[in-house]
């Protein structure tokens, strides 16, 4: 204990020394995080694509060509392309021709026909992956939130474990005290037998050595009893009682 | 004083006619070059078209509109044979 007097309050005794020479001094050579980070969270998708215009032109085209030639003018220059490719003859007009045209027919009317019904189906389908998705999240997060809850609850349940501490406390003093005391009532009574038998000791002795005298008085004096005196005492006792009988006849 | 731009780095639409030689020269072709080029304009064009919330029709029409044109250009050769005149 004496040696290393730090060890209780290891950690505060280390805050308290001064920093050592590193800190502070950020150890590259290279800038950081220039670039835009790449992870999460990820941006949303965007909600349409980009216009196209019957199905084949992209509106940038159109809105290239507005400002000098207006509305009309990208239709323009489809129709002359278009001339100009049949009169040169670059587009020519065969039996393909005729079929592409009966296809394009059929999947034109198709596509309009069938088409909301099928976009319809894919974005129900879309709608219910994301809802999936969204629901896993909210759940994660609803665990996470009533995980707080518990861990707060058991912050606040640490704080009765003082009050815990300090029934058992006075538990402890009170055993202690029993103990104390039962021990002072045993070390009384042993005590108390100890003195009664010094006590019952001195009396015996003292009611024997009492009878003894006693008995030895009796025996003595009973053994100086002569013969010689008994016969005088019993002639005298005689004398009495014919004594006390003459008074007692007198008396009657 | 607006910052000079290379024209190493102007976009295509950027460059005025008369660089337009110089432009090109200065692009990237070696193979490397030329596979990131055909990577980038592949992710512009999904990312554009079909990586959306409501994709439409004009996403996969225009992929194949692309390709009946290239596939007639490559069978005009063919196709030649079948004009009503000769000269034009």
């Amino acid at each position: 204990r004496a040696l290393c007097p730090l060890v209780p309050s290891a950690p505060a005794a280390l805050r308290a020394l001064p920093p050592p020479v590193a800190v502070g001094v950020l150890h590259t050579t290279r800038p950081l995080h220039t670039t835009q980070q790449s992870l999460a969270p990820v941006p949303p998708l965007p909600e349409k694509g980009g216009e196209v215009r019957h199905g084949l032109i992209p509106e940038e085209f159109f809105q290239f060509l507005y400002p000098k030639t207006g509305v009309t003018g990208p239709y323009m220059l489809g129709t002359g392309l278009l001339l100009y490719l049949l009169s040169k003859e670059i587009y020519v007009i065969n039996h393909e021709t005729a079929a592409a045209a009966c296809i394009l027919t059929v999947i034109v009317y198709g596509i309009k026909k069938f088409g909301p019904g099928v976009a319809a189906f894919a974005d129900k389908l879309n709608e219910e992956k994301i809802a999936s998705a969204l629901a896993m999240k909210n759940e994660a997060i609803q665990t996470l939130q009533t995980a707080i809850e518990d861990e707060k609850k058991e912050q606040w349940r640490a704080e009765g474990s003082n009050y815990l501490f300090d029934a058992k406390r006075n538990n402890i003093a009170m055993l202690l005290e029993t103990n104390y005391r039962e021990r002072l009532l045993m070390v009384y009574n042993e005590v108390k037998k100890r003195l009664d038998y010094q006590v019952a000791m001195q009396n015996l002795k003292r009611q024997k050595e009492q009878d003894h005298m006693i008995q030895w008085v009796e025996k003595n004096v009973v053994q100086s009893i002569t013969p010689q005196q008994q016969k005088e005492s019993i002639a005298k006792c005689i004398l009495d009682l014919k004594a006390l009988s003459k008074s007692a006849h007198a008396a009657v | 004083l607006p910052a000079a731009v290379l024209l190493k780095d102007t976009k295509l639409m950027d460059v005025k006619l008369g660089q337009l030689g110089t432009w090109l020269a200065m692009r990237d072709f070696t193979p490397s070059g030329i596979l990131g080029a055909m990577q980038r304009g592949y992710t512009r064009y999904y990312n554009k078209y079909i990586n959306v919330r409501k994709g439409g029709l004009g996403g996969i029409s225009m992929v194949l509109a692309g390709y009946i044109v290239l596939s007639y250009m490559w069978s005009y050769s063919h196709v030649k044979h079948d004009r009503r005149r000769k000269y034009h």
